[in-house]
């Protein structure tokens, strides 16, 4: 009789249990699905703000579940998320309560899932056990995160200075070779590329980033006052490469010129001429072999406009606030086949030699910076290495 | 319940958990720079007068906040500084309550002596507030728990600066103020502290910014203005509708902000200007204008009826908050200088870009009466509370007290 109630209670126990732990997945996943209606202006917070507090409570069990909400998180819902993930593992490691481990290594061993939210579990995993990195940082030189991906390029560096500090140089060259395969950092890059080049081997820089080398160029248009930014000049609907324009001072012709810099940067002052006040657009074919999201990133100490197929992508009226590598990112769609990028770089009338700059440099990349590269794209031997 | 009690517990919702001891935005409560009643140390070393130094995980040009025992700051890491740090001390002993982290969603490029961590965090003595160069606006409860997060840089798509954003929030009654302003899309926003929505939004001149909004006390809380700087002038508007009061339309310094006393507002224009607004016209009365008082990057000090200014090369220049009428002018340590200057206790405090701290007596005669070298760069305006003075380098948080 007591074995029968024991029976009983031991299933009644189960099913409660079960029941619960259904409870808690569903909480979990309304409040995630609150979470991620945030939108634009704050729409949205005072719901999410409750739901947060909410997913917060949750146990370290139902880590796995906000993680994969990340998959198809907006970059603000991300960090909601993300708090929430912080709050709960913070409060379990503080209370020296075990963190799902293995459910955690297997999200991170899915490279399909977000980035950032594998870095986080990575983190995660490193504070609960210090030699984490040791022992995954080997197998991750090509990760999708760019963090993982750094901190994995940086270990084969020490390793490939240690080689040749050793005098070890094939295995040097191999090593240092691997790390800029996999580097996306411009300062990874350089240690690579120099030590290549100090061991012999000469580095297509431009196509390691996917700089567009290749550019038709027309202009001056008139920007006297700052005024030709909004101004709709023949290019901008026009796509004949044979036709003749009127320019700021004469007619005005589509010329080619091909930029041999290693991060690809075409300097108008030199192409072109000097002017103040001017406006060129710059055109290239890009050939993608499928239709594909892509980054495009652009340095320019100028103003500028980008057109990809006709539509505009974004356009900045900033003037002589610095240009740099991947100064601006600006996610963007190539189709299969040709693709027409159209870059219009409006230059000032500042007199300072600071203010001199009129140039541009263009890459083409997914989302962690890996080259995606123009079928139609020279061969490396037209092109120059390093700067 | 007494009458007499009833109105002292509304003041105290109305003002929040805000004490005496707290530090609660950039250049404190009022954006003076000045803990009148603090008593700090004039002289400390390494290891004297030092209560505690703690590690920071990324770079900071932001200024630390003080809420009653809670030291807040942020910092900025990762190779492209994409990493948004808010961190929490005990004020007591250092030891760390809590960190949190959030992924960038603007732009996060600067100039690199900036980085993401430019602007000073503020609170209204129950929430922090922290923002970033990206644009984005954290809004988090004092035990770390995320309350809402803006990323003005999302809404605004054209609201960045490829030298980064610099200008601090500030909280004036139930209002977080935003000035982000920049050559291509410039706006002020005033947010809902409890929900982060728009309370308004307004259009700014077009061009870079990076000072800070100040706050100008009212006879009472009601009567409170902001003052919004730019390029192009100086604007007061009611906190919690963005309703302009009054306009000074002379160009003003983009870099340093102004300060203000005694109903007085001291704005870098045409060196510095000393203006008093009047009441009922939509201009304020400018009472002096001095062309040696340029503050070039730090923000001036009023203290103790005097001006406290640093030039060009760490010049200060010292002068009569009356009349302008210089005083003194004294080369602290040759050359640059971020920090803007604070003060307490009879003496300014001012910090040389290479960590380089100098104690001048507050006077009408310059004196340097104790210097100490941290040897780390510093560019954040320290915070002063509770008989302590709290300064942050890239690496480290610093608790100067007896």
């Amino acid at each position: 009789m007591r074995s029968r109630a024991n029976w009983i209670l031991a299933v009644g126990c189960s099913v409660l249990c079960l029941s619960l732990s259904f409870a808690v997945a569903a909480d979990v996943a309304t409040n995630l699905k609150t979470i991620k209606s945030v939108g634009s202006e704050a729409k949205g917070h005072p719901q999410a703000t409750k739901a947060l507090a909410e997913l917060a409570k949750a146990d370290a069990k139902s880590l796995p579940q906000i993680l994969v909400a990340l998959d198809d998180a907006s970059p603000l819902t991300a960090n909601w998320i993300r708090s929430a993930i912080e709050t709960i593992a913070d409060r379990e490691l503080s209370a020296k309560r075990p963190l799902p481990v293995a459910d955690l290594e297997s999200y991170l061993a899915d490279t399909k899932h977000d980035p950032r939210g594998r870095r986080l579990v990575f983190e995660l995993l490193t504070r609960v056990d210090p030699k984490t990195p040791d022992r995954l940082l080997p197998g991750m030189l090509n990760d999708p995160s760019v963090e993982i991906r750094r901190d994995a390029v940086a270990r084969v560096l020490i390793r490939a200075g240690e080689l040749f500090d050793g005098n070890k140089k094939d295995d040097a060259k191999s090593e240092y070779q691997q790390a800029l395969t996999a580097a996306r950092d411009d300062d990874q890059v350089q240690v690579a590329v120099k030590r290549l080049g100090e061991l012999g081997v000469t580095v297509d820089l431009s196509r390691h980033f996917g700089f567009i080398q290749d550019w038709a160029l027309i202009g001056p248009f008139d920007n006297t006052g700052k005024l030709g930014f909004p101004v709709v000049f023949p290019p901008e609907n026009n796509d004949n490469l044979t036709a003749e324009f009127q320019g700021k001072d004469q007619k005005v012709r589509w010329s080619k010129t091909f930029t041999t810099d290693g991060y690809g940067v075409v300097d108008l002052n030199k192409v072109q001429a000097h002017h103040k006040g001017a406006i060129t657009y710059a055109r290239a074919e890009f050939t993608s072999d499928k239709s594909q999201d892509v980054d495009f990133r652009l340095g320019t100490p100028n103003s500028w406009k980008l057109w990809v197929n006709g539509e505009l992508a974004f356009a900045r009226e900033e003037y002589h606030r610095g240009a740099s590598l991947d100064q601006y990112r600006v996610r963007g769609k190539l189709k299969a086949g040709k693709n027409v990028i159209l870059l219009k770089v409006c230059q000032n009338e500042q007199t300072e030699m600071w203010a001199q700059r009129w140039q541009f440099q263009l890459r083409v990349c997914d989302a962690t910076g890996t080259a995606i590269l123009s079928s139609t794209r020279p061969t490396s031997d037209k092109a120059v290495t390093s700067r | 319940m007494p009458r007499m009690l009833t109105t002292l517990l509304a003041i105290l919702v109305l003002t929040g958990s805000v004490g005496a001891a707290d530090w609660l935005q950039f250049r404190g409560n009022d954006n003076s720079g000045v803990a009148a009643d603090a008593k700090i140390p004039t002289l400390w070393t390494d290891t004297q007068n030092i209560a505690w130094k703690v590690d920071l995980p990324g770079r900071g040009l932001s200024g630390p906040i003080v809420i009653g025992d809670r030291v807040v700051i942020t910092a900025s890491s990762g190779f492209n500084q994409d990493r948004q740090h808010v961190l929490c001390f005990d004020a007591k002993d250092g030891r760390q309550r809590w960190q949190r982290q959030f992924w960038a969603t603007g732009r996060t490029l600067s100039h690199p002596k900036m980085c993401n961590a430019t602007p000073t965090p503020a609170s209204d003595g129950e929430r922090i507030f922290a923002f970033y160069s990206s644009n984005d606006v954290v809004c988090l409860d004092l035990d770390g728990n995320l309350q809402w997060f803006r990323g003005l840089t999302q809404d605004y798509p054209n609201v960045s600066n490829s030298l980064g954003m610099a200008s601090s929030l500030i909280v004036v009654g139930d209002t977080l103020i935003v000035q982000a302003e920049n050559d291509s899309e410039s706006i002020a926003v005033g947010l809902d502290v409890v929900t982060g929505s728009n309370r308004w939004k307004l259009d700014r001149p077009i061009q870079a910014n990076w000072t800070s909004p100040v706050v100008l006390r009212g006879k009472s809380s009601a009567d409170d203005v902001v003052l919004l700087q730019s390029g192009k002038g100086l604007t007061a508007v009611e906190p919690r509708t963005g309703k302009q009061v009054w306009e000074y339309t002379s160009g003003c310094e983009t870099i340093p902000s102004a300060v203000t006393s005694n109903g007085v507002v001291y704005v870098p224009s045409s060196g510095l200007t000393a203006l008093e607004p009047q009441v009922g016209s939509s201009s304020p009365k400018m009472l002096w204008q001095s062309a040696r008082l340029r503050p070039v990057t730090p923000s001036p000090l009023i203290y103790e009826d005097r001006i406290y200014s640093i030039g060009s090369a760490g010049v200060m220049t010292c002068a009569d908050a009356k009349s302008g009428e210089q005083l003194w002018q004294f080369r602290l340590k040759n050359g640059l200088y971020s920090a803007s200057p604070v003060a307490a206790n009879g003496h300014v405090y001012v910090f040389h870009e290479d960590g380089t701290g100098q104690v001048l007596k507050s006077g009408d005669k310059a004196e340097v009466v104790g210097t100490h070298e941290f040897k780390e760069t510093i560019l954040g305006t320290p915070a002063i509370a509770g008989n302590a003075m709290y300064v942050r380098s890239d690496g480290n948080l610093w608790k100067i007290s007896q």
